[in-house]
């Protein structure tokens, strides 16, 4: 017995710039996340990762394809029904330094969604959840906390805050966008070992959209490359890392730093950078840097296709 | 032989209506000839503090309180601001910025700031200074042909490349690379980390590659310092510090960063954060956050030992 969760959509996202030139940042994007899963979207900047989370959550409206969430379609729904979904679906984003309002207390931030959804409005109720939402992120005593300022907080702390205002409504689906990469990496560790409790604990699935590959691989169950506004590869997290199948998976791998001095390292690094997603290449968009591009290459665009066992790779010549 | 470069005891306090705060605190070490030697810490420890007092850069308010840097034999804090200026910044010491965005100026051409500091200071014709600056951009994979274009027109990964020109300009003996690639893409930070690597050996030049990534200090230096609030915690051969980690710091701090190598292990973390550097914790400053810490270490400050053959550390708990 198997129930899928059911975020499932195939964008097809214009941002217009005036008239013609389109920006295509997310070009045809279709993944599910299952039920509890934590799912990572990994790629360079301006590969689409962001503008698809925001698409998920109708942050940005998709120009094509269908949202579908829990069954239900809701790529089209009024803002007024949206709003009943936007109590299940949270967001955490990268800045802590952005994200929190300067002139809003802890309590009044977390507090907010409590309002905003009409949960209660009982002040009792409502100081008790936002202390429970702090303990759970290791803000002990809550109250120190509750009537600061983000400026009185450290950068770890305020995401500490974003991340228990994105769990005190207990959604069912959260978009972490890059939520540690701003953090220290000492820091960094245990924001990201409270966060992954949480995940466990209140069984919520999670899509992780980071640049950062070495970092989804701790963090996923599942990792899709993006490319150029499509995902390229998508696989079991340890599949994708130990058997790369597509050139980009691969080369993205090999320039990964390790913190490991006597590790031998392959010395392939590709040429070039991404080019602009306005003058999109021909065939498959990773041909012109690609090591083994052919002809077909050039030609003709490749479709996801199965590898191995949930693994599925856009490319002519898989490296598997 | 003679070190290049030679750091002894080199204390800088900023000055604030608060009080001092000691940001490079008793921090000695040396550059050999040829080598990469890394500096690495987190936001905060003193690193970027150290670099701007070598280049004699620092803000009004920065301090030297004690300590000499000696550049091939001359103790570089003796000089007068105007000899310094003439002999030394950029001619024989550069500096490769972090945000490369940030440190061109964007209404003049690359061509002009490249040969902008060839012609202060070794006067020679314009047409002279650009043939050479275009000779650079060719070295650092730029091209010549790109000598008169704007900031804007170029990505950031030649942009970064730019900056390299710039800093190679007046054939210095060292560069000081300050997060050289941390505004880059993986692919981008590993070709811009290839090229300067491969100048480096083919000029001899000598280089201090400042970052908080341990990973990429592990990719590329010979040596390293782990800084940590003002002081350095670690010093040495990269193997050796990597491979056989003494400070209960470095150890955190190095298996707190993800590896796509290897079985995937739990990331450490440190609890707490960095002190306050206007009020630093009397004796050992990481004992707050140290699991190990004793009476020793809340009173009596550690001093920099050599525990190893090449490799020096600053904990009770090693060699006395």
């Amino acid at each position: 017995m198997k129930k899928y969760f059911p975020v499932k959509l195939s964008l097809f996202e214009t941002l217009l710039m005036k008239k013609a030139p389109v920006v295509r940042a997310v070009d045809g994007v279709s993944f599910k996340i299952r039920e509890r899963e934590i799912f990572g979207l990994v790629g360079e900047s301006g590969c689409g990762k962001t503008t698809t989370g925001r698409c998920i959550l109708r942050l940005i409206e998709p120009t094509d394809g269908r949202i579908i969430f829990k069954g239900e379609d809701i790529t089209h729904l009024p803002m007024e029904e949206m709003k009943k979904y936007r109590r299940k679906m949270q967001i955490i984003f990268q800045d802590p330094y952005g994200s929190l309002n300067p002139r809003m207390s802890v309590y009044d931030i977390i507090a907010e969604p409590i309002h905003l959804q009409k949960i209660t409005d009982n002040p009792d109720e409502i100081i008790e959840m936002v202390r429970k939402a702090l303990e759970e992120m290791d803000m002990v005593p809550p109250d120190e906390f509750l009537y600061r300022f983000p400026h009185e907080l450290s950068g770890g702390q305020r995401q500490r805050v974003a991340i228990a205002r994105a769990f005190v409504l207990e959604p069912e689906f959260i978009v972490a966008d890059e939520p540690v990469s701003m953090l220290d990496a000492s820091i960094r560790s245990e924001v990201l070992n409270l966060m992954l409790r949480l995940i466990e604990k209140t069984g919520c699935a999670f899509l992780y959209i980071t640049h950062d590959i070495a970092l989804a691989r701790y963090v996923c169950d599942r990792i899709a490359v993006m490319y150029l506004g499509k995902i390229v590869e998508q696989a079991p997290a340890e599949d994708l890392i130990k058997n790369p199948a597509h050139p980009y998976t691969e080369a993205l791998l090999a320039a990964v730093p390790v913190p490991d001095p006597t590790a031998r390292r392959t010395e392939v690094v590709i040429k070039g950078e991404v080019p602009s997603p306005i003058n999109l290449p021909p065939g498959c968009r990773f041909h012109p840097r690609c090591p083994y591009a052919r002809d077909k290459c050039r030609r003709e665009e490749p479709k996801l296709v199965s590898v191995g066992p949930e693994h599925y790779v856009a490319c002519h010549y898989p490296l598997r | 032989m003679e070190p290049l470069l030679k750091v002894e005891d080199l204390k800088m306090y900023y000055e604030t209506l608060r009080g001092f705060v000691k940001a490079v605190d008793d921090v000695s070490f040396e550059v050999r000839r040829g080598e990469t030697l890394g500096l690495a810490g987190e936001s905060g420890c003193g690193k970027t503090s150290v670099a701007l007092t070598i280049l004699r850069l620092l803000p009004s308010n920065g301090r030297v309180l004690g300590g000499k840097v000696i550049f091939d034999g001359e103790n570089l804090l003796e000089m007068s601001d105007e000899e310094f200026r003439r002999k030394v910044r950029w001619k024989r010491i550069s500096v490769i910025f972090q945000g490369a965005m940030n440190a061109l100026l964007p209404v003049k051409r690359i061509g002009d700031q490249i040969a902008e500091p060839i012609i202060l200071h070794e006067r020679v014709s314009k047409e002279e200074a650009l043939e050479r600056a275009g000779k650079l951009l060719d070295l650092v994979g730029v091209g010549a042909e790109r000598l008169d274009r704007y900031p804007h027109e170029l990505s950031g990964g030649m942009k970064q490349r730019t900056m390299i020109a710039m800093a190679l300009a007046c054939n210095p003996d060292l560069i000081i690379a300050d997060e050289p690639t941390t505004a880059l893409d993986v692919i981008t930070q590993a070709q811009v980390l290839r090229a300067i690597d491969e100048l480096r050996h083919k000029l001899n030049l000598s280089m201090i590659l400042i970052s908080h990534d341990l990973a990429t200090i592990a990719d590329t230096c010979d040596r390293v310092a782990i800084m940590y609030a003002g002081k350095i915690v670690e010093y040495g051969d990269i193997v050796s510090v990597f491979k056989h980690t003494l400070h209960p710091y470095s150890q955190k701090l190095i298996a707190a960063f993800p590896s796509i190598l290897g079985e995937k292990r739990p990331l450490s973390t440190i609890h707490g954060f960095p002190p306050d550097l206007l009020n630093p914790p009397p004796g050992c400053r990481f004992h707050p956050r140290c699991p190990y810490a004793s009476e020793r270490c809340r009173r009596e400050e550690p001093k920099l030992v050599e525990a190893r053959k090449e490799h020096y550390v600053a904990c009770h708990l090693v060699g006395g």
